[in-house]
């Protein structure tokens, strides 16, 4: 297939139509205007609906709707948007409505800067919104992982009827690369999608209570909400089990480890290839997926080698290193390796940082 | 026995609702059953009820509904309608839901003229969470909230959402009823019918505001409430047909 | 081979377009890795602007890399702001036109090219940027100037009537590069 050259949130937006989303309703806000932009000109052509909401919490409740009418439906927005989405997002994920969403994300907290940032990931991954749900969250490090994962986030999101979350830095979607599109789904696929998804879309289906569709995102019993929350709880349990994914750079016989996602463990495995051509046993452990955390990829790790691990995060304070140090424990010092604000993590950072360690371990 | 009259279909059969004695909530899903029967239409029929007593109908109605996040009914509704043209989609909302908190939806939504029916409850007051203060809340009312009634100085005045929207040039249909007397009842029905009508026909957006009573937080029996209604509510939000694009 | 170039000047110099246009081309020319990240900021209008482009025969790891291979400056801010960048022998391209304070480092190459007049001289001052492009291309060779025509008619060829006037800068500027490098 063809290489085209386009921007990360352009990218996203693509793929969403290839992926057969046929709604999205969205908000301005830098840095992910593209995607709504790119959108308004896409929908039509196939046969879908462009909708600038009057709020991003507008915007996630009409998504709500129409993927409650069972249309694969989307939304995007960056941190202070993606924080007013929680309430519509928390309804999707009780409510059992699949929707995927994007956050390109800046600096926080508050308005933060309009730049590049990671600072959203405890949001993303523990609480993006009242009442303990979780959802899987996808993090490219390239515009061609940001196609691919949109892509498959639609089939995640319908396998488990849950909201799924793209979160990726304002990098990678501002960034334009090469990429390679996944196949655009035929209307007939989509009209079959959308089918499947009739026993409970909310689009009428006649006046017998018991074959009704009923859209609830939240139960007047307190017996069915312990229910729902203990199925739920079972969903999220399988994910760890079988859908956490990472990738594992040079481990196996690895010293020191990095630990980073996104644009910041792109920048750490140059610097990884860096530290190997000097002989230095270095590796990488990125999450693909940073929700369910990859802790596996941490389990296989040779700890009598590994003298220490560093977390590179785009966030200060650290966020991921959460995760890092559950999923490490006593076995290996953490050390961190941060920049935030808006900064980009610079190549000269994370190899002092790291060349640092292997004094440190000497 | 000839059987003249009967429940309609889109109650369910098997329970009874749990709304307060004197409350309109049932009456006004009476109404929309009734038409939605009448016009053959819960094949397609999908309701998006709004947070409060309204979110009761949930376990009542025997048709197609969901429930909206606070305020949001006019936004899902417009998710559904958007994608799924054929259903015929209505919001069922409070005055804190359709005027406070979710203000700007409904604002926007009756704005962009979305081909969706609005049916809004105004009663002047919270009533599931308890009497607290509504943006339609009469002066000098009190409400939990406002234990020495509302006054100009804290609150403000009561806000007359059909005359708002009435400034918009989208809307379609914009009327306002009550089911203080049978009449009444009947002319309500009358405009649940032509919302729906309207949204069947491609008009675009249609609202009907009920002014309805609430026995239990104005601290009434029915029979008061319903004086009430007749003489402090319907001075503050007077009956008619505020906009009717057909006519116009 | 990674080459990492940084194009700065005031918005509206179309700086941006330099880059994705060069980016396009790398994009088209086989199996090279590209990327291309604009710096954004809060105004539309005015203010500085510039972009990173990094071509590669490997994985680009650094999109946004802080020692530049080569610099392109259209105004004087740009290049107090970014020659400390520049690597040493690494490539300066300068609107010579614009850009009049002294180049004090003498471990570069120094490219100038006087791309507004030049373009003034063409009737239309928005091509400057088009001029510079050929000028880094003719300079460097870093893609097949082939490739950058046609990449050039595909993505400013919305107006038909202006594409002569491109391929017209374009060429200009090539020879300007090609001139130099042979120099």
């Amino acid at each position: 297939m063809a290489r085209i050259f386009m921007k990360g949130c352009e990218a996203i937006a693509e793929s969403a139509v290839r992926a057969g989303c046929r709604f999205f309703a969205g908000y301005p806000i830098t840095p992910q205007n593209e995607i709504p932009e790119y959108l308004s000109r896409r929908m039509p052509e196939v046969g879908g609906v462009f909708v600038q909401g009057e709020s991003e919490i507008a915007s996630v409740s009409m998504v709500y709707g129409a993927a409650s009418a069972g249309c694969r439906s989307m939304t995007s927005s960056s941190s202070p948007g993606i924080a007013l989405k929680s309430e519509g997002v928390s309804y999707c994920a009780s409510a059992r409505v699949p929707m995927v969403y994007a956050n390109i994300s800046r600096g926080g907290p508050g308005v933060g800067s309009i730049q590049p940032a990671q600072m959203d990931y405890l949001q993303a991954t523990k609480a993006s919104g009242n009442g303990g749900f979780e959802m899987m969250v996808f993090a490219p490090a390239s515009v061609q992982e940001a196609a691919d994962m949109t892509y498959k986030a639609f089939d995640y999101a319908d396998r488990d009827r849950n909201p799924v979350l793209i979160l990726c830095d304002g990098v990678i979607g501002t960034l334009m690369e090469p990429v390679e599109l996944p196949e655009m789904k035929t209307s007939e696929e989509v009209a079959a999608i959308k089918n499947s998804k009739k026993p409970w879309s909310c689009i009428g289906h006649g006046s017998d209570y018991a074959t009704r569709a009923w859209i609830q995102p939240g139960q007047w019993s307190t017996v069915t909400q312990q229910q729902e929350n203990e199925k739920a709880a079972a969903l999220y349990e399988s994910w760890r089990k079988n859908d956490a994914r990472a990738e594992e750079y040079l481990t196996e016989d690895a010293e020191v480890v990095i630990t980073a996602y996104g644009i910041s463990a792109r920048v750490s495995k140059t610097v990884v290839d860096i530290l190997r051509a000097r002989g230095k046993k270095i590796g990488l452990i990125r999450p693909i997926t940073v929700h369910p955390f990859p802790v596996q990829s941490f389990e296989r790790l040779d700890y009598s080698r590994v003298k220490a691990v560093l977390d590179v995060e785009m966030a200060i304070p650290a966020l991921m290193a959460q995760d890092v140090e559950k999923a490490v424990g006593d076995r290996a010092p953490i050390h961190t390796c941060l920049c935030s604000g808006g900064n980009i993590m610079k190549k000269e950072r994370v190899l002092a940082a790291a060349e640092k360690l292997f004094e440190l371990v000497k | 026995m000839e059987k003249i009259y009967s429940r309609t279909k889109g109650l369910r059969a098997d329970v009874v609702g749990g709304f307060c004695p004197g409350c309109m909530h049932s009456t006004v899903m009476k109404l929309i059953g009734e038409v939605l029967e009448e016009m053959n239409l819960f094949e397609r029929a999908a309701c998006v009820l709004g947070i409060g007593c309204c979110g009761l109908h949930m376990d009542y109605m025997s048709f197609d509904n969901i429930t909206s996040p606070h305020g949001r009914a006019c936004a899902v509704a417009t998710g559904i309608k958007r994608s799924s043209p054929d259903s015929l989609v209505f919001t069922y909302q409070g005055d804190g839901d359709f005027a406070a908190i979710g203000l700007g939806e409904s604002m926007s939504a009756a704005n962009r003229g979305e081909n969706i029916s609005v049916i809004f409850v105004n009663n002047g007051i919270y009533g599931m969470t308890g009497g607290q203060m509504a943006p339609t809340t009469l002066m000098g009312m009190r409400a939990s909230t406002a234990p020495a009634g509302r006054t100009a100085k804290e609150h403000g005045y009561p806000m007359h959402m059909c005359e708002i929207l009435n400034q918009l040039t989208a809307p379609a249909y914009i009327e306002r009823t009550s089911c203080n007397t049978p009449q009444n009842t009947l002319k309500t029905k009358k405009a649940i019918a032509k919302a729906f009508q309207n949204q069947l026909e491609g008009k675009g957006f249609s609202m009907v505001e009920i002014v309805t009573s609430c026995p239990t937080n104005w601290g009434m029996d029915a029979l008061g409430a319903l004086e009430y209604i007749n003489e402090k509510m319907l001075a503050e939000f007077p009956l008619g047909v505020i906009r009717d694009a057909r006519e116009g | 081979m990674e080459t990492n170039l940084l194009v700065a000047g005031f918005g509206g110099q179309g700086v941006m377009v330099l880059g994705k246009l060069l980016s396009h081309a790398a994009c088209d020319s086989g199996q090279k890795n590209v990327t291309f990240f604009p710096s954004y900021g809060a105004e539309q209008r005015g203010g500085t602007a510039n972009c990173y482009v990094v071509i590669s025969d490997d994985a680009i790891g650094v999109p946004v890399g802080d020692t530049m291979d080569d610099l392109i400056v259209m105004n004087d801010p740009s290049l107090n702001k970014f020659i400390g960048a520049l690597k040493p022998s690494g490539n300066l391209f300068v609107n010579s036109s614009i850009v009049k304070e002294e180049i004090k480092r003498s471990d570069i190459s120094v490219v100038k090219a006087p791309v507004t007049e030049l373009s003034l001289k063409l009737g239309n001052p928005k091509v400057l940027n088009v001029i510079m492009l050929g000028v880094y291309v003719g300079y460097t060779n870093i893609v097949d100037e082939a490739v950058v025509e046609e990449v050039i008619a595909r993505q400013l060829g919305k107006n038909a009537d202006l594409i002569p006037l491109n391929r017209e800068a374009f060429h200009m500027g090539l020879d300007i590069g090609k001139e130099r490098r042979k120099a």
